[in-house]
């Protein structure tokens, strides 16, 4: 498959609509656009209906006989349920204010990837089917039928948002297409339409604890090389302990760091920092059991969700620990921040978290019990419990990239920047439309990092590239932190095909790479094997 | 889930509907049932005498002001005193000596349908509502 | 010619042939001016409620509030209390603003992409100046309406009057409001039309209280300066409808009734329509509610059990495979 250049991609981005009716103008699934069907094998797996092989570009997609009433059923179903949902039915007015904050309209330009017609491809059939108005005025009143087409529509554009609730800032009521997305994907895994990048990470999840399907043991022996990584790069060996009882806290982060480039330099920043604090206090466990912080459940259904979360708050309660700290992830933290108290809660065999080193109580997680490492972090450097050479990140300008759902679902904008600050000299912020509570997706969120939707990820993420590529032109900025694994995993990719020259990296790589441990050698590279500033030969 | 037909949130809910019902019902609540018929104009006797205003009461009723402002014009701007009526009689442009002349009662006459329609025209900053007092 | 606003102008037009030949050709002043406002009212009334218990019958499962602030966590970071509330306070701060003044639609920008490519981010806030605009006016005229339906008029109705009517231009003077609530409106269908992305995704449900409420205060504004009718006979009326004492004064203009009635179809149409914003607002999850969701637990009323693998299940599984490599289990 030959992907379009980056100017092919910007030539075709027009943001004017044409004036045709958007209801006739039928979906065309494009390749390059939309992710392979699910594995019928993991959709099995968990359980979920009409597992069958099937393919987005074929005319027929086997649907159940019943397709029509099972989508009615639950929609119906899902009025009744969430008052989100039926309120954002209600009452949109239209005023196009969500219109180009959509990452995947500026990207695009594809008018129905503007989050006010995303949620129009479903409200045009719940005026049809629950209100008077549709039912008695039809296309009058914007009301259309459910057909197949319509369908297919729903999937290639749902399967289009990565439910990152920038819309939704902007939204005079609040109205949130993340809130919608949700219902939709929740109406296609009914049908069996779910896409394989997130069914099989989900069924693998359930499975094996993590996304990728690593087992216990592998897991234990991936973590083990990092160990055998730092102590060749600091002459310290660390020692993690996994599913050990009797630890006061549980760690969970995303199994992607534990895998891949950069994301392992984050993960291999984790099992220092808890080394460098274990003679201070702190008594931490990994598990392979609960080896996923990320929850493509969340990218299923509200049901999946829950299910693949309750490792979390299992394993903490069959290890005995006090409360849980969270790596570096982003939808991790929507699901830890708003939903996991209320759906496997209440947490009240743990105790409300308190740094064993500071002291510090942290009060805004007293009832759900779990703590971002960034909060953890900001807290240490604040107390000076972490002995740092900031020098040593000298050879970086940063920036940093607010994740979307830590965000926008969760308010993490001023720990993570502190953190930053007290690392490295040089940070530089993005523009104040691209960042905080304004930040642009990376394009590839809510399970479409996949492979085969490229030319999708690459116009998805063009926003958040080009804000990069002005503080790269302004400030020669050469590094983009975040705090989200699928962000460590897809902006790499995204860098080079809008602005070669940005490497991305984790905010626990930096602190760990200016970390000064006790007993180190002279430290010469960093974490990546890259020499440090003034070691360069 | 539908079957329960609960309703969550309810006290917030229902604090807000009755808010929502209040607010419109203030109209209703105000005037506790009261009929309020438009006053009656009250003519003099000079008035009555005359038969006729300067023009139809039709007329008179839903243009007065604009007459009273257009005199005003025409009195201040272009020194033109002389107002011709549709029916060719002629008037002097006065509020004080043409209107209130006949119209002597403000009080009953002028203020009583102001006050119903809550209008405070400015005519009466000047022209204190003691008629004639300069003939 | 675009068929979604002209199918709204028509549905308008026959609307107001409707009250015009109505009362002027069949004598139906009765109907126009007691029938249809009472029956309008009520509509109104019941079904605004019937939306909003609608909506509260369905729970809220998650506290699920957009965050457009920093969190409360460290006390030494200071927190957003306006965009990401974490108290009930907070809350009904950031609900005042939002509703009061349109806060969310303050953020407002307009992308545009030049050669580099650049994307670049100007702030827009015409859309936020004109519904502010176009809300705001709309209130004052309501309330100085109230002129019509209390008796006496009370004396904030009257001191909104004489501010209204600041600049005493005319006899009788012209509101400042209603030439506002005017020129909103136009631009507010204006944008429906000239934008590209704003014309592409309206309905004719968008364009239809436009042209009705620019209806209304056209009627509204022609009555009081141009074809004049009976205040007082209009009064009479507005009185008679909110003592229950109905009553059709004779001689008020024809464009009176056409008023009342499109008023009347507003009211009707309402809880039907768009216009139930109005109450939505105050329901949206992703606004009014604090973000406090760690510190305080949020309860799903259908938070029902589900199926998970259990450690003991993945424990068999691997348990194998485990003990091999190391790791404490359960069961040897």
């Amino acid at each position: 498959m030959s992907d379009p250049k980056p100017n092919e991609l910007i030539e075709k981005i027009d943001y004017n609509p044409s004036q045709k009716g958007w209801m006739d103008v039928p979906v065309e699934i494009r390749k390059g656009m939309y992710c392979y069907a699910s594995n019928p094998k993991s959709v099995e797996y968990v359980g979920l209906p009409h597992a069958r092989p099937w393919n987005p570009l074929e005319e027929d997609w086997k649907l159940p006989e019943n397709w029509k009433e099972i989508v009615h059923k639950a929609f119906r179903e899902r009025l009744d349920r969430f008052r989100s949902f039926k309120v954002f039915m209600d009452i949109c007015v239209r005023c196009g204010a969500c219109a180009d904050k959509c990452h995947f309209f500026i990207g695009t330009g594809d008018p129905k990837n503007m989050p006010v017609s995303r949620a129009e491809l479903l409200r045009s059939v719940y005026r049809n089917d629950f209100t008077t108005a549709g039912k008695i005025l039809g296309k009058v009143a914007g009301a259309r039928e459910l057909t197949l087409d319509v369908l297919k529509e729903w999937w290639y554009y749902f399967f289009q948002c990565t439910e990152c609730r920038r819309c939704s800032v902007f939204c005079p009521y609040g109205i949130d297409t993340a809130e919608i997305t949700i219902m939709a994907r929740e109406i296609f895994n009914l049908l069996g339409l779910n896409i394989d990048w997130i069914a099989t990470p989900v069924a693998n999840c359930y499975r094996t604890g993590n996304h990728l399907g690593i087992q216990p043991h592998a897991f234990k022996e991936m973590l083990e090389f990092f160990v055998d990584d730092i102590e060749e790069k600091t002459g310290v060996k660390v020692e993690p302990s996994f599913n050990r009882k009797g630890a006061d806290i549980l760690f969970v982060t995303p199994s992607g760091d534990v895998f891949a480039d950069p994301g392992t330099y984050t993960a291999m920043g984790y099992l220092m920092l808890f080394h460098y604090l274990k003679e201070q206090g702190l008594n931490v466990t990994w598990s392979t059991y609960a080896s996923e912080g990320g929850n493509f459940g969340f990218f299923t259904s509200h049901e999946m969700m829950k299910r693949l979360n309750s490792k979390m708050y299992a394993e903490a309660k069959r290890l005995g620990v006090k409360w849980i700290l969270g790596g570096e992830c982003g939808h991790m933290w929507r699901v830890i921040h708003q939903y996991m108290d209320t759906m496997n809660g209440p947490a009240d065999f743990l105790e409300e978290p308190v740094s064993p080193i500071t002291g510090t109580k942290f009060e805004n997680a007293k009832s759900t019990k779990m703590v971002h490492i960034a909060e953890f972090m900001a807290d240490l450097i604040y107390h000076g419990k972490l002995k740092i050479d900031k020098s040593r990140n000298d050879n970086l300008k940063v920036t940093y990239h607010d994740s979307c759902n830590p965000a926008r679902g969760m308010g993490l904008f001023d720990e993570p920047r502190y953190v930053i600050k007290n690392v490295c000299n040089n940070f530089y912020e993005m523009p104040r439309n691209t960042i905080r509570e304004q930040t642009f997706c990376c394009g590839s969120g809510s399970g479409l990092n996949a492979g085969e939707d490229m030319e999708l990820r690459m116009c998805g993420g063009l926003p958040r590239a080009n804000a990069v590529k002005y503080v790269h032109d302004k400030y020669g900025v050469n590094m983009l932190a975040c705090v989200c694994a699928i962000d460590r995993a897809v902006l790499p990719v995204l860098m080079e095909y809008w602005v070669p020259g940005v490497d991305v990296t984790g905010l626990t790589e930096m602190v760990a790479n200016a970390l000064v441990m006790p007993g180190e050698m002279e430290r010469t590279t960093n974490l990546r094997g890259e020499p440090l500033p003034g070691m360069e030969e | 889930m539908s079957e329960e037909k609960k309703i969550y949130d309810k006290g917030k809910v229902l604090t807000g509907l009755i808010l929502f019902v209040v607010i419109l019902a203030f109209p209703f609540l105000y005037n506790s049932g009261k009929a309020a018929p438009a006053p009656d104009r009250i003519l003099t006797e000079k008035a009555k005498a005359a038969k006729e205003c300067i023009e139809p009461k039709a007329f008179m009723k839903s243009e007065h002001m604009q007459i009273l402002n257009d005199w005003r014009g025409s009195v201040v701007r272009d020194g033109k005193r002389i107002y011709v009526s549709s029916s060719d009689k002629e008037f002097d442009m006065s509020l004080s000596n043409t209107c209130l002349d006949c119209h002597s009662n403000k009080a009953d006459f002028c203020d009583k349908c102001h006050n119903y329609a809550s209008v405070n025209p400015y005519c009466w900053d000047c022209h204190i509502d003691k008629p004639k007092e300069n003939k | 010619m675009n068929v979604k606003y002209m199918f709204s102008l028509i549905a308008v037009i026959v609307l107001f042939l409707l009250a015009y030949v109505g009362v002027e050709a069949a004598g139906l002043q009765i109907l126009f001016g007691i029938v249809i406002p009472y029956v309008a009212l009520l509509v109104f009334v019941i079904g605004f409620i019937n939306r909003v218990i609608g909506w509260a019958r369905s729970p809220v499962p998650f506290r699920i509030p957009s965050t457009c602030g920093q969190q409360k966590s460290l006390p030494w970071i200071k927190s957003e209390e306006l965009d990401n509330p974490h108290t009930t306070m907070g809350v009904i701060a950031r609900m005042f603003l939002e509703i009061v003044f349109f806060r969310s639609l303050f953020r407002n920008t307009k992308a545009t992409l030049s050669d580099g490519p650049k994307i670049s981010f100007n702030l827009e806030k015409w859309l936020w100046l004109g519904a502010l605009a176009f809300h705001w006016s709309f209130l004052t005229v309501i309330v100085r309406h109230l002129r019509f339906f209390a008796e006496p008029v009370p004396f904030w109705v009257q001191l909104l009057e004489k501010v209204d009517g600041f600049f005493q231009i005319g006899v009788p003077g012209i509101f400042i409001s209603g030439i506002v609530l005017l020129a909103a409106v136009f631009y507010l269908f204006l944008r429906r039309v000239i934008i590209p992305q704003v014309n592409y995704i309206s309905l004719s449900q968008d364009f239809f209280p436009l042209f009705l409420i620019f209806g209304i205060a056209f009627s509204g504004i022609l009555m009081r300066h141009f074809a004049k009718v009976d205040v007082t006979g209009a009064k009479e009326l507005a009185m008679g409808l909110v003592s229950f004492h109905p009553i059709i004064p004779p001689g008020i203009g024809v464009i009176f009734y056409v008023h009342i009635f499109f008023v009347s179809v507003l009211l009707a149409y309402f809880p039907f329509s768009k216009l139930m914003h109005l109450g939505g607002i105050f329901m949206s999850p992703t606004r009014n509610l604090p973000g406090n969701t760690r510190a305080v637990r949020h309860i799903n009323p259908w938070n029902y059990p589900v199926h998970t693998h259990t450690y003991e299940e993945y424990e068999e599984e691997f348990r194998g495979k485990m003990i091999e490599a190391g790791l404490p289990v359960e069961k040897e």
